[in-house]
């Protein structure tokens, strides 16, 4: 089955609407929920009950994270969604914003009741403009409908929503810079602890969650949680976007059940570009080691088995290269864009990105030395575990996947100062 | 408002308050809404937008300084914010911005192509603007569209699965 969640309604007209929302049960949690004054620790039982985990990479179980919150101390709390998408290979948020606005607002509201908060934000990138205004007038829709905002159909409940559009830079999808940047400052993430629980937005309790995992709430608590760790596998609870990208037929977002065989999800990709041969995947973004192809053909798209393999699935980027792909070049272009998004705050990621991005550089372009592999492994290893954020270990760990994966592409390059894969093929 | 904490005070004494027009304050007020007493600051990212909006694509130093003037927070803190986030304009840039993304999934379909066909188009750059002041191409990394390589963000609107053929069309199309 495909399409189960977040995507329940993609094949209706004008998924986006409130009127579509509505004619599938969307808002009825919600109201029921206000109507019975449901429990908070109800919620998040059955939260945890659906084994459902952070969709933006970390996989931190939701229910859990929710629990952290400080509910019945006074003051403001506030609940944040990221949709800050900018990991190279990541593109569904994008379309749960376009294409489902409105569970994803359900998703926040009941979030907001269940930790305390009376105020979230949605934290869209600023380059998504059409999902921002998506997004923008769901929630005018919702509003008008009397389901966001004062005394919420008469409850006593009141929830109030707000976009914070971002201005450029990969590093807000990092929770703390997240905030920071909400807050009107340079995206540099925080030293933990206090974490956000205790010492969040505007220096207010706080919890941050991905668009995919918000959205996927609403519908867990309509059918249980029981029936979305279900569709997936233990441990690995429910369905999941994966965005497919490179060298397959139908690149796309694809909505399957957690351990479906990778295999599957090329088939339904189209498979692969002009029939030629799977040579690498990398399956979680371009921070996550990539893989052989005859590796992940035996691999199932969830935590664990990708984790077995010696990868991650992060947020599900799968991102696919067949026979004709540099390794080294698409190692260059990955490691240039770390260096690129650095924030430039801890000494061995604003230093290390850009000492990998150069020694990268040089081999792909024929002037690689003789220690330059070693080289690069160790200063992956100076970096990785030694920052604020995880930005540094997002750009050691596809380094060190790569040659230890390929390491012959990139010692035929300092050899031959040439490309391995373009001297086979001439 | 003013951000507790922060000194409020300006380095020049000459208010720069004339260069926001009224629609553009009214913008401004809007964003301000949002956020609690005493975090005008949180309103410098949309305000920057607003006013770099209004200005035909670009900010300048003064802009800045209106902007810092307006929600009462200190020139620095908003100079911080125009220079950390890439969709800020420091310079002057063409009637369109065209954002090409090389990044992996698009360089893995052919964004090497796009790029040279637009940059022998258009006989510019990155980082550069046409003589007539019509386009400005920048290199930019991932935009989220992966799934639609080669992409490239014209203005507000994002163009997939891009071909030279259609690039020309979008571009012709354009005043």
């Amino acid at each position: 089955m495909a399409n189960e969640v977040c995507f329940k309604n993609l094949h209706l007209d004008k998924p986006w609407t409130l009127e579509t929302y509505q004619s599938t049960g969307g808002y009825e949690v919600w109201k029921k929920i206000l109507k019975e004054k449901k429990p908070a620790d109800e919620i998040i039982n059955e939260l945890k009950a659906s084994g459902l985990r952070g969709r933006g990479g970390a996989g931190f179980p939701t229910g859990l994270k929710w629990s952290f919150m400080p509910r019945n101390a006074p003051g403001d709390k506030y609940i944040v969604c990221n949709s800050d998408e900018g990991e190279p290979g990541t593109f569904k948020d994008r379309d749960i914003l376009r294409y489902n606005p409105h569970a994803l607002i359900e998703g926040m509201m009941i979030a907001g009741y269940t930790i305390g908060a009376k105020a979230g934000f949605n934290y869209i990138r600023g380059e998504f403009w059409e999902p921002y205004e998506r997004f923008e007038a769901a929630i005018h829709e919702a509003r008008a409908a009397g389901l966001l905002g004062d005394n919420i159909l008469g409850s006593g409940v009141s929830f109030d929503l707000h976009t914070h559009l971002g201005g450029g830079a990969y590093i807000c999808g990092e929770e703390t810079a997240l905030l920071e940047s909400i807050e009107g400052k340079k995206g540099q993430p925080r030293f933990k602890p206090p974490f956000p629980a205790s010492y969040g937005l505007f220096g207010k309790p706080t919890t941050i969650n991905n668009t995919e995992t918000l959205a996927s709430i609403p519908l867990i608590l309509q059918n249980g949680g029981k029936w979305f760790l279900e569709i997936g596998i233990p441990n690995n609870g429910g369905a999941k976007l994966f965005s497919v990208s490179g060298h397959v037929n139908k690149p796309g977002n694809y909505e399957i059940p957690m351990g479906t065989p990778f295999a599957e999800l090329l088939e339904m990709a189209g498979g692969m570009r002009n029939g030629n041969k799977l040579k690498a995947v990398i399956p979680g973004g371009s921070s996550t080691p990539m893989l052989p192809g005859d590796v992940m053909m035996d691999v199932n798209m969830d935590y664990d088995s990708i984790a077995k393999a010696g990868s991650m699935l992060g947020a599900g980027s799968v991102i696919v290269m067949d026979e004709t792909t540099c390794i080294v070049k698409a190692l260059a272009r990955i490691s240039y864009f770390y260096y690129e998004e650095s924030c430039g705050q801890c000494t061995p990621c604003r230093e290390g990105t850009g000492w990998l991005s150069r020694v990268v550089n040089r081999i792909e372009n024929g002037q690689g030395r003789p220690e330059d592999i070693d080289l690069l492994l160790n200063v992956s290893k100076k970096i990785e575990g030694r920052t604020i954020c995880g930005l540094g270990d997002a750009a050691a760990m596809p380094v060190s996947g790569a040659i230890k994966h390929f390491r012959d592409e990139f010692q035929y390059h300092v050899d031959h100062k040439k490309c391995m894969v373009s001297a086979a093929q001439s | 408002m003013s951000q507790s904490g922060l000194s409020t005070k300006t380095k020049s004494s000459k208010s720069k308050l004339h260069l926001l027009a009224e629609e553009v304050r009214a913008e401004i007020d809007q964003e301000l809404t949002k956020y609690p007493n005493g975090w005008s600051i949180s309103a410098c990212m949309p305000a920057l937008r607003i006013v770099q909006d209004a200005n035909g694509g670009s900010l300048t130093t003064e802009l800045m300084d209106a902007v810092a003037e307006y929600l009462g927070v200190p020139e620095i803190s908003v100079y911080e914010v125009a220079t950390f986030y890439s969709m800020y304009e420091l310079k002057p840039v063409g009637r369109h911005k065209i954002c090409v993304c090389t990044n992996i999934s698009c360089m893995l379909c052919g964004s090497d192509g796009i790029v040279e066909h637009l940059k022998s188009k258009l006989g510019i750059g990155f980082g550069e603007t046409t003589d007539d002041g019509k386009f400005t191409l920048k290199e930019v990394e991932c935009l989220g569209a992966c799934g639609g390589a080669p992409m490239f963000q014209v203005g507000r609107d994002y163009h997939e699965n891009l071909t030279p053929e259609k690039i020309d069309k979008i571009l012709d199309q354009l005043d």
